[in-house]
């Protein structure tokens, strides 16, 4: 077997030779590996003169494989696999070699990271000798679109998407679409009513021909992959027919149980054992809380069935498994809300009148359970004066080290909302405002006219224990103000906590369902965090919204429309390339052990009952490797990370190590020992 | 056919239990088609032969070696050498030859600690003078010698090239005669091949099989399994999925689970990393404690499970030694061993 192999050492301007001596590299490669036919160093391979060496080379000196040493092979391989294609060589004839994110950004040692990079790129040149030329191969896009979560983000991409005609599943877990935002009274920085912006889009979604809403439904299982899809939902039983009910309310009315309303009222207002979750919900169709309900509970009233007029209630529905067939996939579930009660220094759950800041919105929404009054909890008093604590569960290491990103703007919007409805004194406590997106910081210097006092340090703790007459019957929030340099103590009525938004507690549950990753937070990975944030490393799989990190809504709401114009840009193209890395077995040594059948986290593997035999159908493979690994026979084939393939780059990157040795430790040859 | 034309045949017995040499001769009548088409001209199990006889004849001059058993002493070593340089074709017969087998498992240990267990240490052993073995000992009328005896025991191709390997423990007497057939017709494989087939126990095996979830491994003595399903899905570790195929997946068949002794299917170079990579695949659980104790309560003897008849010839070879011994010392032991 001989090969020419041509050798590409990338300086990435300093980025990489500011640590490795490429130049060196280049040489003792070209030097001292066999079958390397050209070996050069160059500033920036990614730039047209170095790909077009790459191309002039392949054509005059003939070579049929091709290593660049250079940066991660998820920035520019498919640069330098096009620059082969380019000049004829099949595209996984080259090998890329991460000699950036690998070495020289994780060491300072030079001389180390030559080294290393040398025995990396005689690896990679061992290997690529080895290497096959493959096709890819194309399946067709289906049309159609699953969109987890039906808040702003997921409803601005469901919309987008149905607006050229293309079938959109929509899966809320809650009995409405509409998401946080339909909780929110107001929003920042224009004050304009989330509900007058939000219900337009919700009942638009409600009643596109295009948008199946699948509400009260959780999403149970993902398999295939991108451009074919399959889905499994659970449409969890409301225990009313949602062919006959009119949404009318009378059922609501009639029921007899009151129950505190801990999700869309944030525990704040009542609802009853049959509802939904506010007026304008859509579907406009209640639903049976069976934790509640006395029928369910002790078999009793039924009083919801005996007035409804369309005779709707349905007590033996049961929870259905709906199979959807889907080309893409955005995740659009959001957050969840901090749970205050974990910094108790703060008070929430022990010292009534402190708040979090979905309770205080709740609070200030006409619709709300106070219509709209700020009070105390008490449900009379309105305070007069007010703390509002910045960077509860943010920006801290006890709890999550990131700042969430809208709770400055929210807390702002909560200072004027104070102001211009009671007059209050409102306490802002800071560590840093940001206020970075249009019109923002314009809003803050508006909310400081407005005469909110601002105190720039962490609170220590809030208190009902005072030190003084003036603080007989307050809450006492303990702070140093780091601005004057002193301890100061700022008796008020009423605390507002703004609280961190945190990934979805069951986020990594999703995640691993949709097979994409999570951060070290737990918010989904991007494919890129600046020029693909949109997309997932799992092709079909598309983020919007604070799944991804926290946002506010514009920023959600443009996020959605991204994931909306890349899905439709597949639907146009009607067909995607899949990678031709798949495994395949043996038919004719397969002995249908079936130890691979239940592994294929793509569910690619299928047995052939009749011929005793495994099958892999490589438009669902990833070639993920993980049958060619556990087949006890070997006869899984992993195209591309062939076992003579991973050796011979074992034993090149091990090449220079066996100077050190006595004897060649030719471990996969029956060769001798070392006695 | 007289002697003198006819081809010569030879087989010897290194370290091994003996076994193989009992299976030449369950291929029953057919031992006197062997000696029809063969002159046997070495075989001291079974009848009388000097090793001087052997030195004497030309290179190449033996048609067939049929040698089983590993590289354990010098002796044996020596007598490889010979008869490879002997015979046109030298065939690995047997696990112990192929792949080290049962003596291979003495590599978790080192000569020193084999020594004092079973000279010293061992119960039944009455030595109160630790009198060890030594490869030269002094007598009043000279020198004695006795084979040294190695660290390391090694297979025969990690000895001398080897031509065919014919696996099992022992070969199947079948399995024998297909070979021996095949070398009388010279319809041979390439060179370095294994004479045997390319796919595993359970295609042999008439059990049914299903997708595997295992959520306890079982010992023989736990449970007695039913005859129809596929025994790895009743908890019991067969190793049939990665053994190689040439049986008729006997054990199997008798409700006894495949020990492997026919060695890793075609083409794989560690039988134990197939087998653990994939068990640890179909184990019920996704909670490491849970697997830990799948695992720990289950597999005991994890190599003597999954390395019973390839300690020697995996990746892992032996049981790492003391550094000193291997890096520094390493050239000068060598020459000793």
């Amino acid at each position: 077997m001989s090969r020419r192999v041509g050798v590409y050492v990338c300086h990435c301007g300093s980025n990489i030779a500011g640590t490795i001596d490429c130049e060196a590299v280049a040489r003792a490669v070209g030097e001292r590996v066999a079958d390397v036919a050209v070996s050069r160093d160059y500033k920036f391979m990614c730039s047209s003169l170095g790909q077009s060496m790459i191309q002039e080379d392949i054509e005059k000196e003939k070579l049929d494989r091709v290593v660049v040493a250079a940066c991660s092979p998820h920035l520019h391989e498919k640069t330098f696999r096009r620059a082969c294609s380019n000049a004829g060589l099949n595209p996984y004839l080259m090998q890329m070699v991460n000699v950036r994110e690998h070495i020289s950004w994780v060491t300072k040692d030079q001389v180390e990271a030559t080294r290393k990079a040398t025995a990396m790129v005689t690896g990679a040149v061992e290997r690529v000798k080895r290497q096959e030329a493959l096709e890819p191969q194309y399946v067709p896009v289906n049309p159609a679109t699953l969109v987890v979560g039906g808040g702003i983000a997921g409803l601005q991409t469901a919309i987008e998407i149905a607006e050229f005609g293309h079938p959109v599943y929509v899966v809320e877990r809650e009995p409405s679409i509409g998401g946080h935002m339909a909780q929110f009274d107001k929003t920042f920085p224009t004050l304009d009513c989330s509900a007058c912006i939000l219900t337009p889009r919700m009942s638009e979604a409600g009643q596109h021909d295009c948008i199946h809403l699948l509400t009260w439904s959780e999403l149970e299982s993902v398999s295939g992959s991108v451009g074919n899809f399959k889905v499994r939902v659970r449409k969890k039983a409301r225990y009313v027919n949602s062919e006959i009910c009119t949404g009318c309310g009378v059922c609501e009315e009639k029921c007899p149980i009151k129950v505190v309303d801990d999700v869309f009222e944030a525990g704040l207002g009542i609802r009853k054992a049959i509802y939904m979750p506010f007026p304008q919900a859509v579907p406009k169709m209640p639903v049976i809380d069976t934790a509640h309900c006395i029928w369910f509970v002790r078999g009793k009233c039924r009083a919801c069935e005996i007035f409804c007029p369309t005779k709707a209630i349905a007590f033996d529905q049961k929870d259905e498994i709906v199979e959807l067939e889907v080309g893409n996939i955005v995740l659009a579930t959001g957050y969840d809300l901090f749970d205050c009660r974990r910094l108790p220094q703060y008070g929430y759950g022990r010292l009534d009148n402190v708040f979090t800041s979905l309770e205080f919105e709740r609070m200030c929404n006409a619709a709300g359970p106070t219509g709209g009054r700020i009070v105390l909890r008490d449900r009379e008093t309105e305070p007069r004066s007010v703390a509002v604590i910045h960077c509860v569960g943010s920006r801290d290491k006890r709890t999550n080290e990131y700042c969430s990103a809208t709770c400055c703007m929210a807390a702002l919007k909560f200072g004027h909302l104070v102001r211009e409805r009671i007059g209050a004194e409102v306490y802002s406590f800071y560590i840093d405002i940001r206020t970075f997106s249009k019109d923002y910081d314009e809003f803050y210097q508006r909310v400081m006219d407005e005469g909110v006092h601002f105190v720039r340090g962490r609170v220590a703790e809030v208190t009902d224990v005072p030190r003084s007459p003036a603080e007989e019957g307050k809450l006492v929030v303990q702070c140093e103000d780091t601005l004057l340099g002193v301890q100061r103590r700022i008796p008020v009525d009423m605390v507002i906590l703004m609280g961190a938004l945190e990934p979805r507690a069951d986020a990594r549950d999703l995640a691993l369902e949709a097979g994409i990753s999570c951060s070290m937070n737990g918010w989904f990975t991007e494919r890129h965090p600046k020029l693909d944030p949109v997309a997932t490393m799992t092709d079909g799989v598309f983020l919007a919204g604070a799944c991804q990190g926290p946002k506010d809504i514009p920023s959600s709401v443009a996020q959605g429309a991204a994931a909306a114009a890349r899905i439709l840009g597949m639907i146009t193209r009607g067909r995607v390339e899949i990678e031709p890395v798949v495994a395949t077995i043996d038919e004719e040594r397969c002995s249908g052990c079936r130890i691979c059948n239940a592994l294929c986290p793509f569910h690619a593997i299928e047995f052939d009952e009749a011929r005793h035999v495994s099958h892999v159908q490589a438009s669902l493979c990833k070639g993920c490797g993980t049958c060619v690994a556990a087949c006890p026979a070997q006869v899984i084939r992993g195209a591309h990370f062939m076992n003579e393939q991973i050796f011979a780059e074992i034993e090149g990157l091990l090449a220079d190590a066996w100077s050190d040795v006595s004897e060649p430790v030719a471990a996969f040859a029956a060769g001798g020992v070392d006695d | 056919m007289n002697a003198e034309t006819k081809p010569k045949l030879a087989l010897y017995w290194a370290a091994s239990c003996g076994g193989c040499e009992i299976a030449v001769l369950a291929i029953d009548e057919r031992i006197l088609e062997v000696a029809g088409a063969f002159d046997v001209v070495f075989w001291p199990c079974v009848m009388d032969g000097k090793v001087a006889d052997i030195e004497a004849m030309e290179d190449g001059s033996i048609a067939v070696c049929l040698f089983n058993g590993g590289i354990r002493t010098s002796e044996q070593e020596y007598m490889a050498r010979l008869l490879r340089a002997k015979a046109k074709v030298l065939v690995a017969f047997g696990a112990c030859a192929q792949d080290g087998s049962i003596p291979g498992l003495a590599n978790l240990l080192d000569r020193d600690t084999i020594f004092r267990q079973n000279y010293v240490e061992s119960p039944s052993v009455d030595n109160p003078e630790s009198t060890l073995p030594t490869a030269t000992t002094t007598v009043a009328e000279g020198e004695l010698h006795l084979p040294a005896f190695y660290d390391t025991l090694r297979t025969l191709a990690q000895t001398v090239d080897v031509d065919y390997f014919l696996p099992g423990c022992p070969p199947e007497a079948d399995r024998i005669w297909d070979a021996l057939s095949a070398i009388l017709a010279g319809d041979l494989p390439p060179a370095g091949s294994v004479i045997g087939a390319r796919t595993t126990v359970c295609e042999e095996c008439p059990r049914t099989r299903h997708e595997k979830k295992v959520k306890e491994f079982k010992r023989t003595w736990q449970v007695i399994p039913d005859a129809e399903t596929c025994l790895l899905e009743q908890g019991l570790v067969c190793c049939g999925i990665a053994t190689r195929a040439g049986c008729g997946a006997r054990c199997p068949s008798v409700n006894s689970p495949c020990i492997g002794c026919y060695g890793a299917n075609d083409g794989v170079q560690d039988f134990g990393a197939r087998m653990m990579t994939a068990l640890a695949s179909i184990i019920d659980s996704n909670d490491p404690r849970e697997v830990q104790r799948i695992i720990a309560t289950g597999i005991p003897d994890p190599v003597g499970t999954f390395y019973r008849f390839s300690l020697a010839n995996s990746f892992l070879r032996r049981s790492r030694r003391p550094v000193a011994a291997g890096a520094a010392a390493g050239a000068a032991t060598r020459g000793e061993d």
